[in-house]
């Protein structure tokens, strides 16, 4: 009976199946059919109960609560799985497999009411994801696969511990709020903020998603970093730290986005970009802003789902992505062109578009606030996001100088995908009352002021302005073929450097204290023991001879060297006589015999 | 499936922006938008946050400034602090 299975399993399990699935026409159906169940699924379920509670040890696992603020995400994030799936349909079934799950895990996170079957569904989360990234199948996409899942590992033992320890103080496994005190809440939301790209964490997002395939980066877009932004909204609402972490992730990236040249990875700095407006909301955490954070996570999902499948409609198309080699594509692509200008225009807020009715919430709420100074950051930010993703995307890949490609229009399912997630952007835009209905709190907003959209009329179209004077003067930057250093060096170049450490000064420190040990050593007791005097004499000689600095002496004391080698086993009988050796063993004896007696 | 014929010196399909004409009316009609921007908000009753919102066209000024500051930083400053050749980690 539908409504009776908890939210993530329809998905998860759903996935085991498609491998078999030979019939191409079967698995394609069955494969729209999981997400619109999931979709169903959830619609259909109680709000405010806990459904799925077990006991475990001692502690309640609880894979169903259902709540305000987790129906909204799960309803956004069955439909972008459908959305992917549509739009990934002629894909490899391997690929399906791992979309879907990483889907479910998302939906089993974000439904969990505990924090191990949380961890759980976050690790299944990490897999999945790297899964996709390899799915782009290039040598550049094995090793950013690994990164990534290095780095998410990374962030799920920091959880781990956190919640470890959380369990420890306060004997309970409910994931609830938490707050910012004690270490176990730090390591906690460090490991939040892996995956919600804080910055200088953030690196792993712009290094993996380009490298994904064109229909891996679509998942990847919506599930990692909008479950970070639930996770946070759940168990950090109102920690000041949050506004001016989410500051610095609105602001930082756009300077990146600016000067770089693969498409897909402007996207990836804007997608933080547009993150850190959910996180500083969560960080103010009254109503409006947890509103406008869940409002902004649920328009986002689509409009950057939106522009990703159009890049990689792009890229599928043409076999390139970045800007120096792209340009002019309106000609022959002129749907996706339309769909690239939607969900342009959704990011960047125009009226009438989804950004519009959600991030302004977020500003609101920091207006509200009198944060005077983190308000001109998202000001600026807004106008930051609507110059690179609203003007440089559509324009570098579809207008701008004519690369004389002529590629096909995308495929029928490719567009179609599209075409759903451009009904939806502009859908939510004219009738913002429907997302305000499901949000967590009852909403007292109004987008659609006189003021309100004059204003950010003018903030967008002086932005444009600016954009058109800088190309006309030759001002702006030149699009380069290069890599752009991000936090990533760190690791990257900083493995590299641990590497060579370990090969080059560490392996011959290694290497000279084993022959210390096994051969010097050794060999020299073994001399001492038999012939202690020439010995001595052959060391005390050699190390004079190292520190002597007159040639004649160093010859001189060569050459005893030489002749007390030549003479070294044979005079053992000299000085090695029975006498002498019985008397040395009685004294030994002797000896031993004093020391037992009185210690 | 337009293809481009140029090179086989035939007729070569004309597209929308291929006319020049039609580029400056596109920027015509984002200046006249401008214009227009500036005008409205003089008549338009404010209900701001923070005082500065109620400074005549502030939005305009500020999106301005700040895309050209953005531009300006990204291409002199951050780009000369970050750019490396496309092998950088290859190598």
């Amino acid at each position: 009976m539908i409504g009776s299975i908890p939210p993530a399993f329809i998905l998860l399990f759903g996935a085991i199946l498609i491998p078999f699935l030979k019939n191409r026409t079967l698995r394609n159906g069955y494969i729209l059919l999981l997400p619109v169940v999931s979709l169903i699924n959830i619609i259909g379920l109680p709000p405010g109960v806990e459904s799925w509670v077990w006991s475990f040890l001692g502690h309640k696992i609880i894979l169903g609560r259902v709540d305000a603020l987790s129906l909204p995400f799960g309803y956004i994030f069955s439909l972008a799985a459908l959305i992917g799936a549509i739009y990934s349909l002629q894909g490899r079934s391997d690929e399906h497999v791992a979309a879907m799950l990483y889907g479910g895990s998302a939906l089993g996170a974000v439904f969990a009411g505990d924090f191990l079957s949380l961890f759980v569904f976050w690790e299944i989360m990490a897999f999945a994801a790297a899964y996709l990234v390899w799915a782009g199948r290039t040598p550049a996409s094995y090793q950013a696969g690994l990164r990534y899942l290095l780095v998410h590992l990374f962030g799920g033992l920091c959880l781990l511990i956190g919640i470890v320890i959380h369990v420890q103080e306060t004997g309970s496994v409910a994931f609830n709020a938490v707050g910012l005190s004690g270490l176990s809440s730090y390591l906690i939301l460090t490991g939040f903020g892996i995956n919600a790209a804080f910055p200088l964490l953030h690196a792993w997002l712009p290094d993996a998603y380009p490298e994904a395939s064109a229909t891996g980066t679509v998942f990847l877009s919506a599930f990692t970093t909008k479950t970070a932004v639930y996770v946070l909204a759940r168990a950090f609402a109102g920690a000041d730290l949050l506004i001016w972490i989410g500051a610095a992730m609105v602001a930082f990236p756009i300077f990146y986005a600016v000067i770089e040249n693969n498409l897909r990875r402007v996207l990836s700095y804007s997608l933080i970009n547009q993150v850190g407006f959910m996180v500083v909301g969560v960080g103010i955490g009254t109503e409006l802003a947890l509103n406008g954070t869940v409002a902004h996570a649920f328009s986002h999902i689509l409009y950057k789902a939106l522009l990703f499948m159009s890049m990689g409609a792009v890229l599928q198309q043409t076999g390139k992505i970045n800007a120096t080699d792209l340009g002019g594509l309106y000609r022959t692509m002129p749907l996706t062109t339309i769909f690239c200008i939607i969900g342009a225009a959704s990011i960047s807020g125009v009226p009438l578009f989804s950004g519009f009715i959600s991030k302004a919430m977020v500003i609101s709420a920091a207006g509200i606030g009198q944060l005077g100074f983190i308000w001109f950051i998202l000001i600026f930010a807004s106008a930051g996001v609507f110059h690179h993703s609203g003007i440089k995307i559509p324009f570098f890949a579809f207008f701008g100088h004519d690369s004389g490609l002529r590629p096909k229009e995308a495929p029928l399912n490719m567009l179609i995908a599209m075409g759903i997630a451009a009904f939806f952007c502009i859908a939510i835009g004219i009738f913002p009352g429907y997302l305000y209905s499901i949000l967590p709190y009852p909403v007292d907003y109004v987008p659609y002021t006189a003021a309100h959209v004059v204003d950010q009329l003018q903030l967008l179209f002086f932005s444009a302005l600016a954009f058109t004077l800088l190309i006309l003067s030759g001002i702006y930057p030149a699009e380069m073929r290069c890599v752009n250093l991000d936090a990533d060096w760190f690791y990257r170049k900083g493995a590299k450097a641990f590497m060579s450490l370990l090969n080059n000064p560490l392996a011959k420190a290694g290497a000279a204290l084993s022959r210390l040990v096994f051969d010097l050593i050794p060999r020299g007791l073994l001399q001492f023991s038999r012939d202690p005097v020439s010995s001595i004499r052959i060391t005390s000689e050699s190390i004079l001879s190292h520190l002597s600095h007159s040639p004649a002496r160093q010859a001189y004391l060569s050459d005893e060297i030489k002749r007390a080698r030549e003479n070294y086993p044979h005079n053992l009988k000299k000085h090695w006589t029975v006498a002498p050796t019985a008397t040395w063993i009685v004294l030994l004896l002797l000896v031993y015999l004093i020391i037992y007696y009185f210690f | 499936m337009a293809i481009d014929k140029k090179q086989d010196g035939r007729a070569k399909k004309e597209y929308l922006f291929d006319k020049p004409a039609n580029v400056k009316r596109l920027l015509w009609t984002l200046y006249s938008c401008l214009i227009g921007l500036i005008l409205i908000d003089l008549f338009i009753a404010k209900h701001p946050y923070f005082p500065w919102e109620e400074y005549p066209s502030f939005y305009a000024a500020y999106g301005f400034v700040s895309c050209v500051l953005l531009v300006l930083a990204a291409k002199y400053i951050l780009r000369k602090m970050v750019k490396r050749r496309e092998d950088y980690y290859d190598r």
